[in-house]
């Protein structure tokens, strides 16, 4: 697996007095096969860097390299996003199979395509009959198995997860947490898991990076981001966290 | 295809009839009576209407009517062109900015807004005159004329679908973006192109018997409707039947277009489930007070909720609830029989108390808050044994406009609702100030200096800081923590004994989260308002509430004191809830506890326990029959469960972790139980 390496992006919006300033010299290193979690609030530019990781939007300044080499522009693109909302991210007109078949590189041929896809839904435990199935006949969990499912078949060297399970219930939130440390663990995925739910980074991220209105405040290996956080409001952040629901051992 | 659902509506029928009447004449005229419409008659110029020719004659002696039928296909053809051409411009400019990228894609969206500035017709006209006289270039004047609208609407529903995320992700695959256009983009908005395709069709029928009229469309020896109708127009008085002929005919083609187009429209708009409207009043009041209390609905899938209509728990030194729900319940009338998303909800708030509802999405928690706070709108029908807010029995339907008043302003003054999106339930236009004025004046009749006095101190009361000059500012002009904030200042407004907040926390930030809700808890514990508060996280709810009732599948599962959430939750259902939260201590080796399965399907309920397809603990009798809500082992009846099988001590809650990890469901029925 490859290095995530973004330095010193920065990323406007609009233009003249309007201008808005989204990403403000930011620089992240997703290390090869490990999770990067990036937490801030909405509006912190958390999204802007996820798009232009992703090669989504366009950077006005500052470089994103991978391997040490920028980022290619056309054909299938090493870095895979998944989305929040999976209703949005799958067309409803196509089957959750060509969706999927969509993001197989092209040395495929038609009867190993088949077979892949039965192997890729079969890799996010879902039924590999079930191809044919649309978007509207399946749940948001499913439906965010299904996404995952179409990012693997990219043959992603990084995969960006942009607030994957905030559209979910906490009944399915599990499930597909427990998808992705499973997946990252066993491909060895370089991950950037962008998330405002401090827990939920907590449990899947090896390193953190905390942003707000643009900038990153403060980064480094998750226990001690969590345990000794260097910042202010990155302790204001901990400190809004629900208390712990399960009797203390 | 969804398109033929048009044939369930009566105006669909019609519409589709008349239509492929049109279309089968155009088809099959021509091939029958080409010859006999073209035979001319020398003994019989310009007769009148007779046995032989029922429309008579032209000046050439050919049937009136035989030419009326062959003119369909070259008529209708002509439309259709003229739409096909209109259509296709119109993709190819409003699609601009998908394919030619973001410069050059504003340069087309600036052509088409100059170019829907012109009147249709008469860009028409000055074409048609420019591009010659005959009927190729009246169809191609007809079809640039209708282009820019066509244009402009494709821009507008290819910039919706632009947006989504399927394509962005289509673009991350590497497709190019004609392709992108192609797969993704035209499918998702053919529905409404057909829909403005087929009323565009009948607009260019008219618009070419104009030319045609005018004599600037189709020419001698070809001859379609306009055409006929210019030259009976000179016999006009003699023979009226030759110009009106062909003008019913034009008003017959035109019409079964646009009714199709329209049918269409309507059909394709509302939902996939057909209702039966108007089978309940608008109200929630149902029925009478003398014919209430005999509990069942007349729907089969309402299933044996009644068993717990026994009077709902709640501290019994408050002799008067706030809010009181007996067996509330709340259907939906439809082709299928009737759904029962909410079915029999018995709740009791106190003054002063904070009750939280947690469930997953569908399980009939915001239906609930709504149908309290009497928001419930047809076809969604509410019924209750009791539904007391304040004292007022709300089930009572209002005999005068007085009452109905009254109730309206009790309803006004005392309840306060917040939602989830709080840049929805405030006017765009509106500053905050007049907003929170407005429904004052309206519920109480205040003066308006008065009123604004109180605004501006309520907003204060809620912690936004410079209540003044932020009373003056629009809705947009504040954060998403700030509107919630306002929101709630508008609650407060009146004199509310109960505060309803569904999901009031979820589109906002960890921090502003805490923000809101140690914020609806001052609010509470300073003026002893009552709460309840509706959240799927479970988490948040423990934080602010006194009691807690968890819903699944329509109904309360378990109600329990929060502060026997952590250890004594008895409900499977609520177990699993809280081991599926992830928070700063969950175990990062293990694997977190999921639920498997899915929620239930309304419309495939059975009559057992809503919760037993995913239960680890479900046996046989789970699945025939649905469990009470009766009071748990030593709580006086202030936890509640619904479960023949409740997680009582500590070996059972680890038999069942040990089952669920185990993957399979408990095989053995707890006989002890039963």
């Amino acid at each position: 697996m490859t290095e995530l390496r973004i330095e010193k992006l920065t990323v406007r919006y609009g233009r003249g007095p309007s201008v808005h300033t989204a990403a403000d010299e930011v620089s992240l290193t997703v290390p090869a096969s490990q999770t990067l979690g990036l937490v801030g609030e909405s509006g912190s530019g958390k999204s802007t860097v996820a798009r232009a990781a992703a090669g989504l939007v366009s950077a006005d300044s500052g470089t994103i390299k991978l391997g040490g080499k920028p980022l290619p522009r056309r054909g299938l693109r090493p870095v895979q996003m998944i989305f929040q909302d999976p209703r949005s991210s799958l067309d409803p007109r196509m089957s959750i199979g060509e969706s999927i078949a969509e993001c197989l590189p092209s040395r495929f041929s038609r009867s190993a395509r088949r077979s892949e896809i039965s192997r890729l839904l079969d890799m996010v435990h879902l039924d590999p009959t079930r191809r044919g199935a649309r978007p509207p006949e399946l749940s948001g969990g499913q439906l965010q198995r299904v996404a995952i499912a179409r990012v693997l078949a990219a043959r992603p060297a990084v995969v960006v997860a942009d607030e994957i399970t905030s559209a979910l219930d906490v009944s399915v939130q599990g499930a597909v947490l427990n998808l992705v440390r499973e997946l990252q663990t066993e491909l060895g995925l370089s991950l950037l898991f962008i998330s405002h739910n401090l827990a939920v980074v907590r449990y899947v991220a090896s390193q953190v990076a905390v942003m707000r209105t643009g900038r990153i405040l403060e980064a480094g290996p998750a226990d001690q981001v969590f345990h000794r956080p260097q910042h202010s409001y990155t302790r204001q952040l901990l400190d809004a966290v629900p208390d712990t629901l399960r009797s203390t051992p | 295809m969804r398109l033929l659902t048009v044939l369930r509506t009566p105006m669909g029928v019609v519409a589709s009839i008349i239509l492929v009447l049109v279309l089968l004449t155009a088809i099959v005229a021509p091939l029958l009576w080409n010859d006999a419409a073209e035979a001319r008659n020398t003994a019989n110029l310009n007769s009148g209407p007779s046995a032989e020719h029922p429309l008579g004659t032209d000046v050439l002696g050919r049937d009136l009517l035989l030419r009326t039928l062959v003119a369909t296909r070259l008529t209708v053809l002509l439309a259709l062109g003229a739409t096909g051409v209109a259509l296709g411009l119109g993709i190819l400019f409003g699609a601009a900015p998908v394919l030619l990228g973001h410069r050059a894609g504003r340069l087309a969206v600036s052509a088409v807004n100059i170019a829907v500035a012109f009147p249709g017709l008469l860009l028409a006209l000055v074409l048609a005159l420019i591009l010659g006289v005959g009927e190729l270039s009246a169809m191609w004047a007809i079809g640039i004329a209708g282009a820019p609208s066509f244009a402009r609407l494709c821009q507008t529903l290819v910039a919706s679908v632009a947006e989504r995320d399927y394509i962005a992700a289509a673009r991350l695959a590497g497709k190019s973006r004609f392709r992108i256009l192609l797969r993704h983009v035209l499918p998702n908005i053919a529905e409404p192109l057909i829909v403005n395709a087929t009323i565009a069709a009948g607009a260019a029928l008219l618009a070419f018997a104009g030319l045609s009229f005018l004599g600037l469309g189709v020419q001698s020896p070809s001859y379609d409707w306009g055409r006929m109708m210019m030259e009976g127009l000179d016999r006009i008085y003699l023979n009226p039947i030759a110009a009106l002929a062909p003008g019913v005919a034009v008003v017959i083609a035109g019409l079964a277009f646009n009714l199709m187009g329209e049918a269409l429209a309507r059909s394709l708009s509302t939902p996939r489930i057909p209702v039966a409207w108007g089978m309940r009043p608008r109200r929630p009041y149902p029925q009478k007070a003398e014919e209430r209390g005999d509990g069942e609905p007349a729907d089969h899938l309402a299933g044996p909720g009644h068993a717990d209509s026994s009077e709902p728990a709640g501290p019994a030194a408050y002799p008067e609830a706030v809010l009181t729900l007996r067996d509330l319940r709340v259907s939906l009338p439809g082709h299928l029989g009737c759904l029962t998303p909410v079915r029999g909800i018995s709740l009791r708030i106190a003054p002063g108390e904070a009750v939280g509802i947690v469930g997953e999405s569908g399980s009939g928690k915001s239906l609930t808050a709504l149908a309290a706070a009497q928001l419930v709108e047809e076809p969604l029908a509410v019924r209750a044994a009791t539904l007391k807010f304040c004292g007022a029995d709300l089930m009572l339907r209002p005999q005068s406009t007085r009452d109905r008043s009254r109730y309206q302003r009790l309803l006004g003054r005392s309840l306060a609702v917040v939602f989830q999106d709080p840049m929805t339930s405030f006017n765009p236009t509106m500053r905050i100030g007049a907003q929170l004025v407005e429904g004052m004046r309206f519920h109480d009749g205040v003066e308006r200096s008065w009123a604004q006095a109180r605004a501006v101190d309520r907003l204060g009361a809620v912690g936004i800081e410079e209540p003044e000059r932020r009373a003056a500012m629009y809705p947009h002009e504040f954060s998403g923590g700030m509107r919630q904030r306002a929101m709630i200042a508008m609650g407060l407004m009146g004199d509310p004994q109960l505060i309803i907040a569904d999901e009031p926390t979820t589109a906002l930030d960890v921090t502003v989260q805490k923000q809101v809700l140690e914020l609806l808890d001052e609010v509470r514990s300073a003026s002893s308002v009552a709460l309840m508060l509706i959240s799927h996280d479970i988490a948040v709810v423990r934080q602010v509430c006194d009691r807690i009732a968890v819903m699944y599948g329509g109904r309360i599962v378990e109600e329990l004191p929060a502060d026997r959430l952590a250890e004594q939750a008895q409900h499977p259902y609520t177990r699993a809830l809280i081991a599926a939260v992830p928070d700063m201590n969950t175990d990062l080796d293990e694997p977190l506890a999921t639920i498997p399965g899915r929620p239930v399907d309304l419309s495939q309920r059975s009559a057992g326990c809503p919760f037993a397809p995913r239960c680890p603990l479900a046996t046989q009798r789970c699945h025939e029959q649905d469990p009470a809500l009766i009071p748990a082992g030593d709580s006086g009846g202030a936890h509640r469960v619904a479960c023949w099988h409740p997680v009582v001590d500590a070996g059972r809650a680890a038999l069942a972790e040990a089952d669920r990890s185990a993957g399979e469901p408990a095989s053995a029925e707890g006989s002890e139980l039963s």
